[in-house]
């Protein structure tokens, strides 16, 4: 037996195809030379586009984690129209306002096919009214997920704002200037993305934890002025609201979770960030110090509603994939209770497990519900795209009930309509609607209406509230579609459950 | 039971959207405004909108009233004709310095009532004082018509004509003292002013304190979100019902044993106790009850 592996011979059957030792940096060169600690760090945005190789044709990624703050996205963008990309697939957890930008990209064909939670403002009207061949894929926060995972949505480079991070790519939300809170859209597309280009406000020192965004998954790091403005994240997403409406229904929401037959000690809740929302969590405490309840777990997008019940000890966890405002990323910083989830722990129904499954009650918003209870969170009354599907089926579909929330007439125009204009959650998964007129509870869950009745709340039929409706405002005239598909709207498995078509002009 | 009058909700006769869905807050009345809220440019449009709000079904079981604007202005006869044609309830005079005001309203709305063949003496009156000569003649105002409803005192027009401003409450105490009188001695209701800072529940939730100790029906209200801080204020204390439960089951056994005298642990309980009494288990009836 001769181990000397100047002598070493290969040539035993068993040890065919495999590679000679050489020494230890032969395949690390970079353990060598300075750049052993350094080697990520790219001087600019351009050199990290050209390390990744990314080509024309491919597929990048972001997050929405700044929301209307973001300012990674059209930078990137920009920086890559520069460098003369064409053709590229745009995937971001979601758009906003402030992409309007992206119109220009896609008119010179930087952009030509887009994945994303929704759209608003003008890049959302543009691509209503005919802006791109290819129509824009409509998903929801678990159903991104879960297109990246089965490989449906191939991810070539990432580019991933953060406020701060180490050398190595140690990325939170939680640390730096512009702390966001939660990174949990963006965790799942440095899980899965080829290439991961990280865009940070500040280097850290090293070890940067905890670890949002895992050293191992990171493939580069540009420095930059500014990836987001933490200020613009709540915008929206209102604290609490004065309008007496709002107040009205989110009274009556609480009183539907206090009634619904889930409120025990130990139940879990999800309330997203609407006026009428955020107002119910603030209804809810008196109800629970009443029956002397605590919350298990809070989930989702997270507001500073919530995380006041959480320091108040009557909602003991809170699971973060989004934080909506500056308290909730100061509370995930700061309290062990308060954790962060990908988007992929929130809501994907093919991971190996979602938080969205132990629901008990969701307070969910709706642009329109129909007759049998489907919500239309897409598309407004003018038939022109303006929302989010968020992770609107993800939860409803996972929750025990799901409430969803709306005044009975915007502007002028009925909510509770004979047929949702685009099909985002199907009526199975929604239990109550509340408006500001009334309660109705879908046929499919009688033991709820049951005892919503016997609280004294004001239960309607679905039927009911929509004559209510058309008594007030009239019967709206049906909008016009031409043929041209603009948008196609995927369920969370990935089918295809509507799609939304160029209004007639 | 007299229906409870804590809450009256103004609406501004021009919006269009609040009038198709103020219903929905319940407060004890509606007041659709076609004065003060109103821009001049926007009258008619108001006149006509509220006469069509007025008759739709949504309102029923809910007490409408009607603020008109003077009878010496172009609007107000127009507005006295929609009001009245329209089935409001109850129309409210603005400025009304004396009897003879509400004389002049009668008259128009008992013609108009026989023109529409409304029920003669349905429609009912409001005089809001607003003035110095109102408050002085507030006792001849309530007594001037058997259609006189209430009174309704308005502090910014009467803070003004007594040559100061809002504060704390002294500036308005001989105006509320003096209507509150009129009201009780002609048997009809009163209205405490509006609390104009919306946003400042602590200062609305005094100035109700002081309007309900006086003995106030209840205040003008013009945000729904003053609906349910008011409701709720006057809302009688577990401690009250409790009592009040007391000595009306003490009347009762008294009443069933046939005995005069209603006494409580020992105690003589007088008549008056006992209806006040049964005026708090009313509104705990219809009211949430403190926690």
């Amino acid at each position: 037996m001769n181990n000397d592996k100047r002598t070493l011979s290969l040539e035993d059957a068993c040890l065919e195809g495999l590679e000679r030792f050489q020494n230890f940096a032969a395949h690390a060169p970079y353990l060598r030379g300075p750049e052993k600690l350094t080697r990520k760090l790219v001087n600019s945005l351009e050199d990290a586009v050209r390390l990744s190789g990314l080509k024309d044709g491919q597929t990048i990624s972001f997050h929405h984690a700044f929301r209307e703050g973001d300012k990674t996205i059209n930078y990137v963008v920009g920086v890559l129209a520069r460098m003369g990309f064409k053709n590229l697939t745009l995937a971001s957890s979601s758009l906003m306002n402030c992409n309007a930008p992206l119109v220009e990209h896609i008119k010179s064909g930087v952009i030509t096919k887009i994945y994303t939670s929704g759209m608003r403002g003008v890049l959302a009207k543009a691509i209503s009214n005919g802006l791109m061949a290819e129509p824009v894929h409509i998903h929801s926060h678990g159903g991104r997920a879960h297109l990246i995972q089965s490989g449906e949505l191939q991810l070539d480079v990432a580019f991933l704002g953060v406020p701060g991070c180490d050398a190595f790519g140690n990325a939170n939300g939680i640390c730096g200037h512009s702390h966001c809170g939660s990174l949990g859209y963006a965790m799942v597309d440095a899980q899965f993305a080829k290439k991961v280009i990280l865009l940070t406000e500040e280097i850290l020192p090293f070890p940067n934890t905890p670890a949002s965004i895992s050293q191992d998954q990171v493939d580069w790091i540009v420095q930059v002025d500014h990836v987001g403005d933490p200020a613009k994240i709540s915008v929206g997403a209102a604290r609490i609201t004065k309008n007496p409406r709002d107040l009205l229904i989110a009274r009556l929401a609480a009183d539907v979770i206090e009634h619904c037959g889930y409120f025990e000690q130990g139940f879990s809740l999800q309330t997203g960030s609407g006026g009428a929302s955020t107002a119910a969590t603030r209804f809810l405490e008196d109800r629970m110090r009443r029956k002397g309840i605590t919350a298990s777990f809070a989930l989702g997008g997270i507001t500073s509603g919530i995380v006041d019940l959480h320091k108040k000890g009557l909602i003991e966890k809170v699971a973060d994939t989004q934080s909506f405002d500056a308290e909730a990323a100061e509370s995930l910083a700061t309290s062990p209770n308060h954790i962060e989830i990908s988007a992929n722990e929130y809501a994907n129904p093919n991971s190996k497990g979602t938080y969205c499954d132990r629901l008990d009650v969701v307070i969910l918003g709706a642009l329109e519900v129909d007759l049998d209870f489907n919500v239309n969170v897409i598309t407004g009354s003018d038939g022109l795209m303006m929302g989010a599907s968020g992770g609107h089926c993800d939860v409803a579909a996972g929750a025990n009930l799901s409430i969803v929330v709306e005044p009975l007439i915007r502007g002028r125009i009925p909510t509770v309509v004979k047929r949702v204009t685009t099909l985002v959650t199907p009526g199975e998964c929604i239990g109550v609607l509340v408006t500001d007129h009334g309660i109705a509870v879908n046929p499919n869950r009688p033991e709820v209406e049951a005892r919503l009745r016997a609280a004294g709340l004001p239960v309607m039929t679905i039927q009911e509230l929509y004559q209510r409706a058309i008594s007030i405002t009239g019967e709206p005239e049906p909008i016009e579609f031409l043929d041209k598909i603009v948008g196609i709207i995927h369920y969370r498995d990935g089918s295809v459950i509507d799609v939304v078509r160029q209004v007639k002009p | 039971m007299k229906k409870l009058r804590r809450s009256m909700l103004f609406i501004p006769g021009s919006n269009a959207a609040m009038l198709s869905t103020a219903f929905v807050y319940r407060p004890d009345s509606i007041m659709f405004d076609l004065e003060d809220a109103v821009a001049l440019r926007e009258k008619d449009a108001a006149r006509l909108l509220v006469y069509h709000t007025l008759q739709l079904p949504a309102y029923k079981g809910i007490e409408t009233v009607v603020r008109i604007n003077p009878l010496d202005t172009p609007y107000g006869l127009k507005d006295v004709e929609a009001a009245v044609r329209g089935g409001a309830e109850i129309i409210r005079l603005p400025k009304t310095d004396c009897a003879a005001d509400i004389h002049r309203l009668e008259t128009e709305v008992e013609r108009i009532e026989r023109e529409c063949d409304r029920e003669l003496g349905s429609t009912r009156l409001m005089a809001a004082i607003e003035s110095a000569s109102g408050v002085v003649n507030a006792v001849s105002i309530a007594t001037a018509s058997p259609r006189m409803d209430s009174i309704a005192l308005a502090g910014f027009d009467y803070v003004v004509d007594m040559q100061t401003q809002r504060g704390d409450g002294s500036e308005l105490f001989y105006a509320r003292c003096a209507v509150l009188h009129a009201a009780r001695a002609a048997k009809i209701d009163a209205f405490d002013v509006v609390f104009s800072d919306v946003n400042d529940d602590e200062g609305f939730l005094k100035e109700v304190a002081v309007a309900k100790k006086l003995g106030f029906n209840g205040k003008s209200l013009i945000n729904p979100r003053q609906i349910e801080l008011l409701h709720k204020a006057y809302a009688p204390s577990e401690e009250e019902v409790r009592r009040a439960e007391r000595i009306v089951e003490a009347a009762e056994k008294a009443e069933s044993e046939g005995l005069g005298v209603v006494s409580l642990n020992g105690k003589m309980v007088d008549p008056p106790v006992v209806m006040n009494a049964q005026r708090i288990l009313a509104l705990a009836g219809i009211t949430s009850v403190h926690a």
